[in-house]
């Protein structure tokens, strides 16, 4: 009966091809955005969840300069105005656990023929602990390199394909920063993107002590333009973060109202609201999507009301023989699912294509999952039990004398 | 409900049928009564508008009474739900429309077994059994035809091999000629009386008098009344007795 009745929807599909086509299609572009969307969506909040994992836990970074820009000022970080000793002083707050100065800037960097400019990093051996970088290979420095200012250098697996290829080993190598020559000691593991989408790999660390004398130079000695804080937990972030203000303040001599010439910024709150953000924009791209999918059910509703317009006659026929009134229902709302599982299932197809597509024209992280497929799906088929309800229990309702007579 | 015990298959009494309009209330029938007995050959006659196709609509549970007694069978029609009178249709009568109405997208033995298919009975015995009516009308090669490929009378006849398909005790003919010219008419005749010589009751509808000739009785419909009800043959019930 089920069978018979599976025939009967292939075949009355059959029978006007460009019209079940057209009705399919509205379903195949909502489910392929759908697909898409949610593949785009996953993606992005995926990567930032990684970037927010690679950065470490319960961070604040203190930026030189004031918090706001007003007026014709440089940009927060730029004038030096913190140095070694407050962060030496940091270190001694309740509630915090590490602190790692950061001098940075980009430097061309030269082993044997090859050059690379990259981004390098100068700061104390904490670094490594508060970001939870562990090296691939290779050991860190110590607080012995930071006191005599050793020429060593970790390097980012990004700088160091660029610099060595793949069939140097970088360790014990010697490359040159600028004008002097570091011994590469360790290699660090792959970060990924920051949230900034800034590559995290394409980097050198060096000791600050060595930063500052030998590549950035002309500074006031112990001068640094930001420093990493990393509070104990989550709780006492709060605290810290007031704890850092004022102890700032006492240090640099800011009467209460007057402008601070540093800013503390909580980089995890930063990190919790681009995650929402990324949410939000993947939530809205899977509404917009959906609508599309609605559009596609009311073009089914539309074309099963006709279609049981047109075959008015036969309905009668059916009834006439003895086809009761759940039967020609059932014909006609397995008619409408029929259309929309199979222009689901091409949806898909195209949906899935699409997103790989994007991926490799991009490059940007994106995510099927068989979540958002099976969602997709159930969906579709809803939309066509819903859409296609009506007009099957319009037919099913038909007289069969006046339907006769059409 | 009620039963009656008795060899009528349709006994109709007091049978009203309205219309309610804008324009008023419409009569159709009034006050049917007539007992059609199991094996009869009934031919109903009448001008058009007489109610003559309203009461074989009624008959085919096609249709409602407005009020009066139908059984079928010995069973009560009136007051039944629309399955129960789906079922009807589709065991105990075979119906033979004017126009054929045959499905045109699907092949003939497709068209013929399509009252299986509401019967629940499975694809192989469906197309088996439809093949040997196709076979018994004469239209076996014709099986993977569509109706359009065929003439009217074969489709005709189709529709007769559809009727049958569920052994039904009645058939019952909306002027089953009515489309067809005069020589393949009477062929459609000969079918239906040898139908009849099997024992099945049947009961047509036609305005054309040679037709009618081939009926063992003839009822003639003048203004929703039954105003002439003859014998003309002895009916194969009753030369049994």
């Amino acid at each position: 009966m089920f069978s018979a009745m599976f025939g009967e929807a292939w075949r009355a599909m059959g029978a006007n091809r460009l019209r079940t086509f057209l009705t399919m299609l509205g379903m195949v572009i909502g489910v392929g955005a759908v697909v898409l969307m949610m593949a785009i969506g996953q993606g992005a909040e995926d990567s930032v969840k990684k970037s927010i994992s690679s950065m470490g836990s319960n961070l604040f970074i203190v930026l030189s300069g004031p918090p706001s820009s007003g007026g014709a000022r440089s940009a927060s970080g730029n004038a030096a105005t913190l140095n070694v000793k407050d962060a030496n002083a940091m270190s001694d707050l309740d509630g915090v656990i590490a602190v790692a100065p950061l001098s940075m800037g980009n430097a061309q960097v030269i082993y044997a023929g090859n050059n690379w400019n990259t981004a390098i990093l100068g700061t104390s051996p904490s670094f490594l602990d508060i970001r939870s970088w562990s090296l691939l290979d290779g050991y860190a420095f110590g607080l012995s390199d930071m006191r005599s200012a050793t020429r060593v250098a970790l390097i980012g697996t990004t700088t160091a394909h660029s610099l060595f290829g793949d069939d140097v080993d970088p360790i014990g190598k010697t490359i040159r920063i600028k004008a002097s020559p570091f011994t590469i000691i360790g290699i660090l593991e792959s970060k990924g993107q920051s949230l900034d989408g800034r590559d995290q790999d394409d980097t050198i660390i060096v000791p600050l002590s060595t930063a500052q004398r030998k590549i950035f130079g002309n500074q006031i000695p112990g001068s640094v333009r930001q420093i990493m804080v990393q509070a104990e937990s989550d709780k006492v972030m709060g605290m810290v973060e007031d704890n850092l203000n004022s102890l700032l303040k006492q240090r640099h001599n800011i009467r209460e109202g007057a402008e601070q010439d540093f800013s503390v910024r909580n980089l995890t709150a930063l990190a919790k609201s681009a995650a929402e953000t990324t949410k939000t924009m993947s939530l809205l791209l899977g509404a917009i999507a959906s609508v599309s999918l609605l559009v596609g059910g009311i073009g089914i509703m539309n074309i099963m009301l006709v279609s049981v317009t047109e075959r008015t006659r036969e309905i009668g026929i059916r009834m006439a023989i003895g086809a009761r009134e759940r039967d020609i229902l059932l014909q006609f709302l397995l008619e409408a699912v029929v259309i929309s599982i199979v222009g689901c299932l091409i949806g898909i197809a195209i949906g899935v294509g699409g997103a790989i597509l994007v991926k490799n024209l991009t490059e940007a992280s994106i995510i099927i999952s068989l979540n958002a497929i099976t969602l997709a799906f159930t969906v579709a088929t809803a939309v066509g039990v819903f859409f296609g309800f009506y007009p099957a229990k319009k037919a099913a309702k038909l007289n069969p004398i006046e339907a006769l007579r059409f | 409900m009620t039963t009656v015990l008795s060899k009528n298959v349709i006994s109709v009494s007091h049978l009203y049928k309205e219309y309610y309009t804008d324009a008023g209330t419409f009569s159709v029938l009034k006050d049917v009564n007539i007992d059609i007995e199991a094996g009869d050959f009934v031919a109903i006659m009448g001008p058009s508008g007489s109610g003559k196709s309203t009461f074989m609509n009624i008959l085919g549970c096609l249709d409602k009474p407005t009020k009066g007694d139908y059984f079928l069978d010995g069973q009560t029609v009136a007051n039944l739900e629309n399955d129960a009178l789906a079922n009807l249709r589709n065991k105990t009568i075979g119906f033979v429309f004017q126009g054929f109405n045959l499905l045109a997208r699907s092949s003939l033995v497709d068209n013929v077994a399509l009252p299986l298919v509401y019967s629940g009975v499975d694809k192989d015995e469906r197309t088996a059994r439809a093949l040997k009516l196709l076979e018994k009308v004469g239209l076996a090669k014709h099986s993977a035809s569509r109706p359009n490929q065929i003439s009217g009378g074969q489709q005709q006849r189709v529709a007769i091999a559809r009727a049958l398909i569920n052994n039904p005790r009645l058939i019952l003919a909306d002027e089953p000629t009515g489309n067809l010219d005069t020589t393949t008419s009477h062929e459609i005749m000969m079918l239906f009386n040898e139908l009849n010589q099997d024992g099945i009751t049947v009961v047509l509808v036609t305005h054309e008098q040679d037709i009618a000739d081939h009926a063992s009785r003839q009822i003639k419909f003048v203004d929703g009344s039954i105003v002439e009800d003859v014998r003309t043959k002895i009916s194969h019930s009753q030369e049994r007795h």
